[in-house]
């Protein structure tokens, strides 16, 4: 007897709407598993994990807060995967939004610039976001260079030039010297939507980049387009579309979101620019991109379900002395898991009984 | 085992009486989820007998001759060697048997000699130099010219087939299997390739001749093997039969007749290519030369040659996938279209059919809507300042389907789901009922069934009776007969003049597809006419 991979006549959408439910499943499996290894009760730790951030409204709205970057830089991405161009470097690109859009802030500290700051911050870090994106999209369309190295190469960069601005010219004079910048004023902060609450403004406009994504996809001939030159390249030159220029359109707009994404987290929950702004969205949202099907509302789904166990992770963490560093293991789990289950929206296991062996040449 | 000794000896041919045959299968069933592409074939096959196995695409002929190469385990049934029953784990097991096989897709390697190429496909343990020895000498023996130094990518398409032959004789084969060998021959190729096949079988060899070119059957094979829908329909003598007769079994019934119009009126000039020429884009690819042809509105051109020759190249410098600098090399509509894109050259009223149905014609695992979209969103009303108008793209599927009856499981499905010549008939008809003024077309009826294809050529007759000006790139001479006004050849790039179709015979066509150009009086004639 023998398990075989059968490929499917056609791909199958009940599948493919089940295949990150599969894979949640085995994630859950393998970390009940994991955490009896590391001597915790297993039960208790997935409570902690997905159940106290749902009974509670603080973490309720820290879930909204944390899924907004994941949801606006998954969004992008999916464009790119989509369209077989492979950004790896969303976190640079969020990175470098924050730092072009805290050049503002930090300017017009003290000042008495009136409420074009923030717009201004906002216009800026996506723009920023977009040219830094451009940078390994060129290389890739230029010279050949492989986008997914250069892309994540350009992190680092990234990472290092907000942090030399911290620790050097932005630093906060009063801030005994911390590597921060100081507290944005009101003008170049995103106003909170509740007073007195965690939720912000960013949060709509992630809503409305899912719903403007939504129906660029799905009905637009742009959306097409993007969607033709992924899963059919040759066809794609045949119905006149030009891959190259879609690789530098794609990680512009894919740069661009995560830049805004950038900006919105500093100028909102953070409030003022600082190592550390990120856990990881960039890297965290092509896990939400893949999870959610590269379809916005299933990025917008698995954004808050991530965004669940940044929340849960922290939870476990003060609950159950559980490291945070189990969360990256979560996720990375996740993914592997989604991407094993996708395998299944065209193949289908069988299992295959061989024909009876009858001893060879035997007559 | 009686039979195992007198398996070889030639004078044992004619009546098969009281003798095993050297290959049988019993039964052999092959099931692919709730498909059965073979359904319990008996076949025999016997020394000094050339077999043909005849059947349309699909009928299940690749995977019987995979199944018997060891390559596919079957469902049910068995295969019997010298009477025994075997069980093969695979070709190299076949092959050590003594069962061989040349595909009709050769696995070469370019870069390599074709020494290094037939190193590689051999189990044996011997010496390279031993081997390229015995390389020259067999196919010295066999009249099959390689020189074992060259490397592949210099070699015609004739001389790749040599390689896999000879790879396959050393061997020493006892039964061969051959994939529709005359594909990619020139007729004189293949009447070469026929001398050699018959010497084959006079060593008392067997041989199984897949194929659908019926009139090659009936000349070559001594017996045939009709297979339709995974079941065996007959084993006949192909001799005695007509060739409307084999194909009636093969296909199941009547096949519609094309019929053009009587009366065809040629127009304006539609298409004009001036001295195209054009660089390959990749490595071994091939230079377009001076190509020059004026196609007028009315009149289907066709193109005929080996593949490789470029065929490929001309489709598309014609359709703007490639891009020339001199505009003027491609006209079409009075337009210098040459430096245009393919979406700028549709709005000027040309449709194109390329060769590779799924993945170049169509995204594979989209829609046909989708599919529909593709090609349509130039010109044909599917887009509104960007928006997608998804009832006139589901309209065009519905047109599509009606008009050229395209089956399929239901209104929308993926393309890849559909048969290839269901699929081809809505490519075709994709193209055709944006009404074009120029269609050009590529191997329009390539692995499409006899229904099908009729379908297809008609349509073709039908829109250049309506005026439109038709270019279709055959490797099937017997289409370019059937459908073109005129026929070119094309050979390493270059493009000959055109013939009239009734003065293009097998022959002057044959010659020109081998480079050789055509008698010396031919040519004053054609300059003083």
């Amino acid at each position: 007897m023998q398990l075989v991979l059968e490929k499917r006549a056609e791909r199958s959408n009940t599948i493919a709407l089940v295949s990150p439910l599969i894979a949640i499943g085995l994630t859950i499996v393998t970390m009940t598993i994991l955490f009896a290894i590391l001597g915790k009760n297993p039960f208790l730790a997935l409570q902690a994990y997905f159940v106290a951030p749902l009974i509670d409204s603080y973490s309720l709205q820290e879930i909204a807060v944390k899924a907004t970057p994941l949801v606006m830089i998954a969004i992008g991405l999916s464009l790119c995967y989509l369209a077989n161009a492979w950004n790896i470097g969303a976190e640079g690109q969020f990175l470098i939004g924050a730092v072009a859009g805290s050049w503002i802030a930090v300017k017009t500290q003290g000042t008495d610039a009136g409420p074009w700051v923030l717009p201004a911050m906002l216009v800026l870090a996506a723009a920023a976001g977009a040219l830094y994106a451009l940078i390994p999209a060129i290389c890739k369309v230029k010279f050949g260079a492989s986008e997914i190295l250069t892309s994540l190469m350009l992190v680092y960069v990234a990472d290092l030039l907000l942090d030399y601005l911290v620790r050097g010219p932005w630093r906060d004079p009063n801030g005994f010297n911390f590597p921060t910048t100081a507290e944005f004023d009101p003008v170049a902060t995103v106003p909170l939507l509740i007073e007195g609450g965690r939720l912000h403004l960013g949060s709509i406009i992630a809503l409305l980049v899912v719903a403007a994504a939504a129906i660029l996809l799905g009905r637009t001939i742009k959306g097409f387009e993007i969607r033709v030159v992924g899963a059919a390249p040759r066809a794609a030159r045949f119905g006149g579309f030009n891959a190259n220029q879609l690789i530098i359109l794609t990680f512009a707009v894919s740069g661009a979101l995560a830049g805004l994404a950038g900006i919105i987290e500093v100028a909102g929950p953070v409030g003022h620019l600082q190592p550390g702004i990120s856990p990881g969205y960039g890297f965290t949202a092509i896990i939400v991109a893949f999870l959610g099907r590269l379809n916005p509302i299933g990025i917008l789904i698995a954004g808050l379900f991530l965004a669940l166990t940044f929340i849960g992770g922290e939870q476990a963490q003060i609950a159950m002395k559980i490291p945070l560093d189990v969360t990256k293991v979560f996720q990375g789990i996740l993914l592997f898991y989604v991407l094993a289950c996708d395998s299944l929206i065209l193949y289908r296991f069988k299992l295959v009984f061989p024909s009876r062996q009858v001893a060879r040449g035997a007559g | 085992m009686q039979a195992h000794q007198r398996m070889l000896d030639p004078i044992s041919n004619g009546l098969h009486s009281g003798e095993s045959p050297l290959l049988r299968t019993v039964g052999l069933t092959k099931r692919y989820g709730d498909f059965l592409a073979n359904d319990s074939i008996d076949i025999e096959i016997w020394p000094n007998e050339i077999h043909a196995l005849l059947g349309e695409n699909g009928a299940g002929k690749s995977t019987l001759v995979k199944a018997i190469y060891g390559l596919i385990q079957p469902s049910a049934g068995e295969i019997r060697w010298h009477g025994d029953r075997i069980v093969l784990s695979g070709p190299s097991e076949a092959r050590s048997r003594g069962i061989g096989m040349v595909f009709q897709h050769f696995s070469l390697f370019d870069n390599l000699t074709v020494a290094e190429n037939v190193a590689l496909g051999l189990d044996g343990t011997e010496s390279f130099k031993d081997m390229s020895a015995r390389l020259e000498q067999v196919s010295k023996t066999y009249g099959l010219p390689l020189d074992p130094r060259r490397e592949v990518w210099q070699l015609s398409v004739g001389e790749r087939q040599r390689i896999e032959i000879v790879r396959a004789l050393m061997q020493d084969p006892k039964f061969l299997i051959l994939d529709e060998p005359t594909a990619v021959l020139t007729p004189q190729e293949a009447d070469q390739l026929f001398i050699v096949l018959e010497r084959l079988k006079a060593e008392g060899r067997a041989i199984l001749y897949i194929s659908h070119k019926l009139e090659e059957v009936k000349r070559l094979c001594d017996t045939a093997t009709i297979l339709r829908g995974g079941k065996k329909i007959q084993t006949c003598n192909p001799r005695l039969e007509t060739a409307a007769s084999l194909a009636r079994m093969m296909v199941g019934g009547e096949i519609k007749e094309v019929k053009a119009a009587a009366g065809r009126q040629t127009t304006i000039p539609r298409l004009v290519v001036n001295d195209l020429s054009l660089a390959p884009d990749e490595a071994h690819g091939v230079w377009l030369e001076h190509i020059s042809f004026e196609l007028k509105g009315g009149e289907i051109l066709g193109i005929a040659g080996v593949a490789g020759n470029g065929q490929d190249e001309l489709f598309a410098a014609l359709s703007g996938e490639r891009l020339s600098n001199d505009p003027g090399t491609v006209v079409i509509e009075g337009i210098a279209a040459g430096h245009l894109s393919i979406t700028r050259r549709r709005k000027l009223g040309a449709a194109f059919v390329p060769e590779e149905r799924l993945g170049h014609g169509t995204a594979p695992r989209m829609k046909l809507s989708e599919n529909a979209l593709l090609t349509g969103h130039a010109a044909s009303g599917m887009v509104h300042h960007g928006f997608i108008d998804t009832a006139a793209t589901l309209k065009t599927v519905d047109r599509a389907t009606e008009t050229f009856d395209v089956r399929k499981a239901k209104r929308d499905p993926e393309a890849a789901s559909l048969s290839g010549g269901n699929l081809q008939k809505f490519i075709v008809g994709r193209e055709i009922l944006r009404n074009p003024a120029v269609l050009v077309v590529s191997q329009p009826t390539w692995g499409v069934d006899a229904g099908a294809a009729a379908v297809i050529r008609q349509a073709l007759l039908d829109l250049a009776t309506a005026g439109a000006a038709v270019l279709v790139t055959s490797q099937d001479l017997d289409e370019l007969a059937e459908i073109a006004d005129r026929i070119a050849v094309m050979f390493h790039g270059r493009l000959s003049e055109p013939l009239a179709t009734r003065d293009a015979t097998r022959e002057k066509l044959g010659l020109l597809m081998g480079g050789s150009s055509l008698e010396p009086k031919e040519a004053v004639h054609a300059v003083g006419a």
